[in-house]
C-alpha cells in the first residue's frame, strides 16, 4: 500500500533535527534507514504527520572506543555495526546479534539505533541492550542530554523511554572485560524472520565454573526481560562436557539452573507460538546459549 | 514538494517528489523501469532489490526522498552499452535459475551484491546471501548453481561452473 501523506523534513545538524523534531509536536516521527518505520506506514498501521530525516546526520554515525565502553551511533546500519572491528573485538554479542538482524538488504539500511528505539520486543537487539546494561543517550531541543540505562529503556511494546521530541543520539556499550564467552542463540521458522524467542547470553567463565551470567530474552514479554533466577542459578556451576549421545539422562547442572529461564515472563501468543511453547523454548533456547557462551 | 536528483542506471534525474512516493514506485511509475517488480509490499521478498549506492536495498522500504543525491542500480542497468548481458543475467539463464521470473531481478541484484563482498562463496554462503530473496518456484537449487556459475564467470573462469552444487 501507498503510506498515507506526512511533511518530511531533512536536517543537517543535529540540533536542527532536534529543533524540527519539537515543532513538528507529538505526531512526528524520526526516520533513520526506515526498516521497521516504511513497513507500518505501508500498511497504515501509523499515521505521522511528519517524518523528521537523521539518516545522514554524521553525528549520529560510527563506532567509538570510549575507554570502559564502546558508543554506537543511533544511525549506524546493521551492516557497519557487524563489520566494525571494535564491535567485532570489544562487544561480540552486539555483532553476533546484529549478524541475525532480517537480511542482508534490511542491514544495509537498518540502523543500530533505530531498530533499539523501535522496542520491539521481538527484535534481537533490545535484549542484547538489556543483557549487557547499555546506556541509551537522548538529546532534545529543551532537555539536552540524558541518559537512559537500557533496564529503563523499554517501557512496553514498541514504546521505548524517549519523549517526544527526544533523538536517540546513541548508545554506550559497557566493556565486560577479559574471561566472558557470548552467544546469541534465535529460533525462528524462516531465514529473515523475526525471532519466535531469542536469547542474549553472556558468561564470564574461572577455574571451569561460570562466576556471572548475562542474559537477555528476545519476544518472551512486551519488553526485552533479563533471566534473572537464571543468572543467579548458574552462579559458581561447573562448566561440564555432557557425554555424546548421551541424550538429557545425565546430570547436567548448567541445563538446570536454565530450568527457571521463564520465570517471570509473560509471552504473547501469536501465529507461531502459544505462552507455553514460548516458555518451552526459553529453558532450552538459554541452555544452548548458555553452554555455547560457555565455551566460546 | 521536495525535488531529488537521482542517478538511475547512469542517467540522472531530477524530480519533484511527494515525501511518500517509495522508490520503487519511482522507479516504476516515473521512470518506467518496471523490470524492478513490486513482490509482496512488506520487506520480505526481495524481488524489488537494487542497488543503492552500491550497497543492495528493497526499493519498496526506502523512500524516494531517502534516495536523493544517490546512485540507484537496477537490472534494467546491468547489462553492458551493446545489450551484452551481464554475467550473472547469463549464468541464471544457462542454469535455468527461474520459473515464473517474478523473482528474479531481485535475486540477481543480490546476487552481484554477494559477489562484491565474496567473490568465491560457498553454497551456505550463497544460501546466506540470499536470505532475504524469495522464490516460489524453483526450490533455490538452480538460483544457488547459477550463482556459483555466475562467480566463476566474474572471476574470469568462464569453464563449466556447475560441478561445485550437485545436481538434486
Amino acid at each position: 500500500m501507498i503510506p498515507a501523506a506526512f511533511d518530511y523534513v531533512r536536517p543537517q545538524t543535529l540540533e536542527e533535527a532536534a529543533m524540527a523534531l519539537a515543532e513538528a509536536g507529538e505526531d512526528a516521527k524520526v526516520l533513520a534507514g526506515g526498516q521497521s518505520l516504511l513497513p507500518l506506514l505501508r500498511l497504515r498501521l501509523s499515521y505521522p504527520s511528519s517524518l523528521v530525516d537523521v539518516g545522514r546526520l554524521s553525528e549520529l554515525h560510527g563506532v567509538r572506543d570510549e575507554g570502559d565502553h564502546v558508543f554506537i551511533g543511533a544511525a549506524t546500519t546493521h551492516y557497519d555495526v557487524v563489520h566494525s572491528p571494535v564491535v567485532q573485538a570489544e562487544c561480540p554479542l552486539v555483532a553476533m546479534a546484529t549478524a541475525t538482524v532480517a537480511d542482508p538488504q534490511v542491514r544495509h539500511r537498518g540502523t543500530f539505533g533505530g531498530s533499539l528505539a523501535h522496542a520491539d520486543p521481538a527484535g534481537d537487539l533490545p535484549a542484547v541492550a538489556v543483557a549487557l546494561d547499555c546506556a541509551f543517550v537522548a538529546r532534545s531541543a529543551s532537555g539536552g542530554e540524558r541518559e537512559i540505562p537500557a533496564s529503563e529503556f523499554f517501557v512496553d511494546y514498541l514504546e521505548p523511554a524517549l519523549r517526544a521530541d527526544e533523538i536517540l543520539v546513541g548508545v554506550k556499550v559497557p566493556k565486560l572485560g577479559p574471561g566472558w564467552g557470548y552467544h546469541y542463540e534465535k529460533f525462528h521458522r524462516t531465514a529473515q524472520s523475526w525471532a519466535i524467542v531469542g536469547v542474549a547470553a553472556a558468561v564470564r567463565r574461572s577455574n571451569g565454573s561460570i562466576e556471572e551470567a548475562r542474559i537477555g530474552l528476545t519476544n518472551m514479554g512486551p519488553t526485552p526481560v533479563r533471566a534473572s533466577a537464571v543468572e543467579e542459578a548458574l552462579r559458581g556451576t561447573p562448566i561440564t562436557v555432557p557425554v555424546p549421545g548421551g541424550g538429557n539422562g545425565g546430570p547436567d547442572p548448567i541445563r538446570d539452573a536454565c530450568g527457571e529461564a521463564a520465570a517471570g515472563t509473560s509471552p504473547p501468543a501469536d501465529l507461531h507460538a502459544q505462552p507455553d511453547y514460548r516458555r518451552h523454548l526459553a529453558r532450552v533456547l538459554t541452555h544452548r546459549a548458555v553452554l555455547s557462551a560457555a565455551r566460546a | 514538494m521536495p525535488r531529488i536528483t537521482v542517478t538511475v542506471d547512469g542517467i540522472q534525474y531530477e524530480e519533484e517528489v511527494e515525501p511518500r512516493l517509495l522508490l520503487v514506485h519511482f522507479l516504476r511509475d516515473r521512470l518506467g523501469k518496471t523490470g524492478t517488480p513490486i513482490g509482496c509490499d512488506t520487506t520480505n521478498c526481495g524481488a524489488c532489490t537494487v542497488m543503492l549506492d552500491g550497497k543492495s536495498v528493497k526499493s519498496c522500504s526506502v523512500l524516494a526522498v531517502q534516495a536523493d543525491g544517490c546512485d540507484v542500480l537496477t537490472i534494467e542497468g546491468l547489462a553492458g552499452a551493446d545489450g551484452q548481458w551481464h554475467p550473472m543475467q547469463t549464468a541464471f539463464h544457462e542454469e535455468h535459475a527461474l520459473q515464473c521470473g517474478f523473482c528474479t531481478p531481485g535475486m540477481i541484484m543480490s546476487a552481484i551484491d554477494l559477489l562484491a563482498e565474496n567473490p568465491d562463496p560457498s553454497e551456505e554462503a550463497i544460501r546466506e546471501g540470499l536470505e532475504g530473496n524469495l522464490c516460489r518456484c524453483t526450490g533455490y537449487c538452480n538460483i544457488v548453481r547459477a550463482v556459483r556459475r555466475g562467480a566463476q564467470a566474474m572471476s574470469g573462469q568462464s569453464a563449466a561452473a556447475n560441478q561445485e552444487v550437485p545436481a538434486s
